[in-house]
């Protein structure tokens, strides 16, 4: 340990060697054979189940946790990738306590409901670990289809294509698939590189070449994929990062909170990771929790996670809130950022309290400023590097309820498209459902 | 505080709580931790005749089921009597009857079916001063391959033979335990008690087969790759023990004889509903066997604080109470109309009573899109299923219909107590006169 969590600036090594791993590994273990079986002892198998309504892919959990019960989690994961190929990482990812968790009845009945995401996840792990691949393709169609994006939206619609025999091709433009998995959430969330394994995993169905570093509209236009592909899914996700719109926000210590998070995933000895002694994280979702936990974790000794307004608004759940509060974050609400003050370097941002008014959130006239040796901003993405040629909705890809976009032969789903919530799971339900409307296109079975 | 002091056939013990006839009571180790806990007596393991003593398998004796959690509810085992030699045995039992004598001290027997050979066994048992006899003919594994065990408790002739020649060479007070491998409980009790029984116990274990295992095609417990059948005890064979000792309490043939109730007592509630049913005190071993004998302290403190809240002074003041409430179903009460109600405070709506009732009975409750759940009194038979499989206790109640009121089911009025033996559909009716 060369530093520590009070040397001033920005440094790598602020903790011991061995503190990194223990920081970022798993936030909880997996349950063992036993404590999955008490804990699908608590399902009630309920009829017309509301944890399966409120599941976006709509996964009979019911039925899997059942069939943890009768000791076949392996059957169990089945029932789960049928409807959610990425299921595994929707267990770890999704919040849970408001969709299926939250819908339990247990948690109406005594505010505590079945462990369905840690249920999940240990069928799917039991699983994936076995590294068989429960699927075949069908006989090949002969038709190709380009899947823009190798994210959660596009890896469910690529392998659902390849589960109805057509070759696809996923062009993406980093250089590992994975999409947010990968690059865009938490480590602990996703540790010992689970997130890759399950990518190799899913890829085994077979039918799927995937191509790194191609950049839509760098590397080809969307004119140029349907030229050689009977059909194209977009699943491109938001590249481009929303601005606070402050004078000197460009300094390089102020940087964008998904940039920072993607290259904490991808550095394999954290203790190599300058991170500030004062970070400041402005924004209230899970973007922001992450960057504001994980500066927490490599060992920053001050940091404030702000948000402009209150905290109902926020972004991220109560438990992404409170596990940032347990880490040690600030939580600040109803405050702006009105300045950053830098002499060269950053030294601090001052914020105005805010209050609801006639005309939106209006200043309170109270200020206060943050001690921030790094300025992490995550107040949203937005969609860049879409084909101009697409209807826009709300500033996201427009598309219809099968996932066709505006032009034929189009289709879309993720983040990049305006229908439901941003979340991993919703995104794999609509790669899933793009790719069963692309396929009926494709049989001449489509409307 | 209740006095818990039972004298069960003249056999006093400072609680109606005795260990049955079962490993925990197969040496003075045992019997002694037993005493030094609380119990209030033990039947001691079964003593065969002299000679070389039976032997036990060496691999798995026991089998087991469970349920959530690994609560043991069912356990079998096909452990044989004990496999000591008889005067080792013979010289513990006085021993620990000299060291503990306010404690029940029984000693289970079972000897070939012959006069020669009880009579050598209760001489010898009458010298260590216990306190009385059980008549084992309840064992169903192995020793009845050898003409013992339930191989007599099957057929009531034998019984009665037996039973009388213990009371023709011994002054000692005799429980008969029976097998509930077979048709009708009654027999065999009234067999034992035109033998001289002063007391039946029951019900010994029940021919099973805890699984099999799907790899080696082999029952449990597994010898070997083969399995013979165990007998079942524990929890899960509690309502059949309680049915059987309600049949023998409430028979003409055999009202009056004392019981020692026997089969799942887990805590103080299973006891005080063995005694309210007829037994004088019960017999405990699966409940011991997987929690220890600690369990005594809230056996006895649970009884007596129901007796208290009760305002019972004494065990007598239960046992059989609930007797003349066992009936037969052609007495019961056809103009008993009650509807299940769901309280919807308490409902949690997990749609369990919907599929329970849309499924496998009577389409009587309804569902709406909003996951509300209630019952349609026009279809409701009140078979009480719905009650059974909901989760949150007292959510579903069943209201009964007041006289006078019409049953919207059947559009029948609800009068006064009319059971089938005088029911029009029946061609055996009696005509009510």
């Amino acid at each position: 340990m060369t530093h520590s969590t009070t040397t001033p600036g920005i440094v790598a090594g602020r903790l011991h060697p061995e503190d990194y791993a223990q920081h970022f590994d798993d936030l909880y273990p997996d349950f063992d054979a036993h404590e999955a079986m008490v804990a699908a002892d608590r399902c009630y198998f309920c009829h017309d189940a509301p944890c399966i309504t409120a599941c976006p892919t709509e996964i009979d959990i019911p039925l899997f946790i059942r069939q943890i019960q009768a000791g076949q989690p392996e059957a169990a994961a089945r029932t789960i990738f049928d409807q959610n190929i990425l299921g595994g990482i929707c267990a770890r990812v999704c919040p849970t306590e408001t969709l299926c968790e939250g819908a339990c009845v247990r948690e109406a009945a005594e505010g505590k409901p079945v462990e369905i995401g840690r249920l999940q996840r240990y069928a799917t792990e039991t699983l994936i670990a076995k590294n068989s691949h429960p699927y075949t393709r069908a006989a090949p169609t002969g038709k190709r289809v380009a899947v823009v994006g190798a994210g959660p939206a596009g890896l469910a619609c690529a392998h659902r294509l390849a589960m109805h025999g057509h070759d696809v091709t996923i062009f993406e433009r980093r250089e590992k698939p994975g999409g947010l998995n990968e690059y865009g959430i938490a480590a602990y969330k996703a540790a010992h590189g689970f997130a890759q394994a399950e990518v190799d995993w899913l890829l085994q169905i077979g039918g799927i070449t995937l191509r790194q570093g191609w950049t839509l509209g760098r590397d080809g236009t969307l004119a140029d994929l349907q030229e050689i592909h009977d059909a194209v899914f977009l699943g491109i996700g938001l590249a481009g990062v929303n601005a606070l719109g402050l004078d000197g926000e460009d300094i390089p210590t102020a940087r964008d909170a998904v940039d920072f998070i993607a290259e904490l995933r991808q550095t394999d000895d954290l203790s190599t990771l300058p991170i500030g002694r004062h970070v400041v994280v402005i924004g209230g979702g899970m973007t922001a929790v992450d960057a504001a936990v994980q500066s927490r974790l490599l060992g920053a000794e001050h940091v404030a996670m702000v948000y402009r307004r209150g905290r109902d608004a926020m972004g991220a759940s109560d438990y992404e809130l409170n596990h940032a509060a347990n880490e040690g974050v600030k939580i600040i609400t109803n405050a702006m950022p009105i300045a950053i003050h830098a002499n060269g370097t950053l030294r601090e941002v001052e914020f105005a309290y805010t209050h609801a008014g006639e005309t939106g959130l209006e200043p309170t006239g109270e200020t206060f400023r943050l001690r921030a040796d790094q300025l992490f901003k995550a107040i949203g993405q937005k969609l860049d590097g879409a084909p101009e040629e697409l209807t826009r909705d709300k500033r996201k890809i427009g598309i219809d309820g099968a996932g066709r976009a505006s032009r034929a032969g189009v289709w879309a789903g993720g983040d990049c498209t305006g229908g439901g919530e941003d979340l991993t799971v919703t995104a794999v339900a609509q790669g899933r459902d793009a790719a069963e409307s692309i396929h009926a296109s494709l049989m001449g079975n489509g409307a | 505080m209740a006095n818990l002091t039972t004298n069960f056939i003249g056999i006093k013990s400072p609680n109606p709580y005795w260990l049955a006839s079962a490993p925990p009571t197969d040496k003075a180790y045992n019997v002694e931790r037993a005493f030094k806990a609380g119990w209030g007596g033990v039947v001691w393991k079964t003593l065969g005749s002299e000679g070389p003593p039976v032997v036990n398998v060496n691999g798995p004796r026991y089998g087991a089921i469970w349920g959530a959690d690994r609560r043991l509810l069912g356990l079998n085992n096909i452990e044989l009597i004990t496999d000591r030699p008889l005067d080792v045995n013979l010289r513990e039992i006085k021993q620990v009857k000299r060291n503990w004598p306010d404690r029940a001290m029984i000693v289970s027997l079972m000897v070939p079916c012959d006069e020669e050979s009880w009579k050598a066994i209760l001489k010898h048992v009458e010298d260590t001063e216990a306190d009385g006899v059980e008549l084992n003919f309840g064992c169903p594994h192995g020793m009845s391959e050898r003409g013992m065990g339930a191989a007599v408790g099957q057929v009531p002739e034998y019984i009665e033979m037996v039973t009388r020649w213990v009371k023709q060479h011994s002054r000692m007070p005799c429980i008969v335990k029976l097998t509930p491998n077979i048709a009708d409980i009654r027999k065999p009790a009234e067999a034992a008690k035109r033998g001289g029984a002063d007391a039946v116990s029951l019900i010994n274990t029940i021919n099973s087969i805890t699984s099999v295992n799907l790899d080696t095609f082999s029952p449990e417990p597994m010898i070997d790759g083969k399995g013979a059948h165990g007998g079942y005890c524990g929890p899960a064979v509690k309502p059949i023990a309680l049915n059987m000792v309600a049949e023998i309490a409430r028979s003409a043939d055999t009202r009056g004889l004392p019981i020692s109730g026997i089969g799942g007592v887990t805590t103080w509630r299973d006891a005080a509903e063995f005694l309210t049913l007829g037994a004088g005190n019960v017999q405990v071993c699966t409940a011991a066997m997987t929690y220890g004998f600690g369990i005594i302290k809230e056996l006895t403190a649970g009884l007596s604080h129901y007796m208290d809240q009760k305002g019972f002074t004494s065990v007598d003041q239960l046992v059989g109470r609930a007797v003349p409430n066992v009936t037969d179903w052609q007495y019961l009460n056809l103009n008993y109309v009650t509807k299940a109600k769901i309280d919807q405070d308490l409902c949690i709506s997990c749609g369990r009573c919907y599929a329970a009732c849309e499924d496998t009975s009577h389409q009587a409750i309804s569902m709406s899109p909003d996951r509300k759940f209630e019952v349609i009194d026009d279809e409701c038979v009140a078979c009480n299923l719905c009650i059974n499989v909901c989760p949150v206790a007292d959510c579903i109640t069943m209201e009964q219909l007041p006289k006078g009121a019409i049953d919207p089911r059947t559009g029948e009025t609800v009068g006064d107590y009319a059971n089938w033996t005088t029911h029009p559909n029946n061609p055996m009716a009696k005509a009510a006169e």
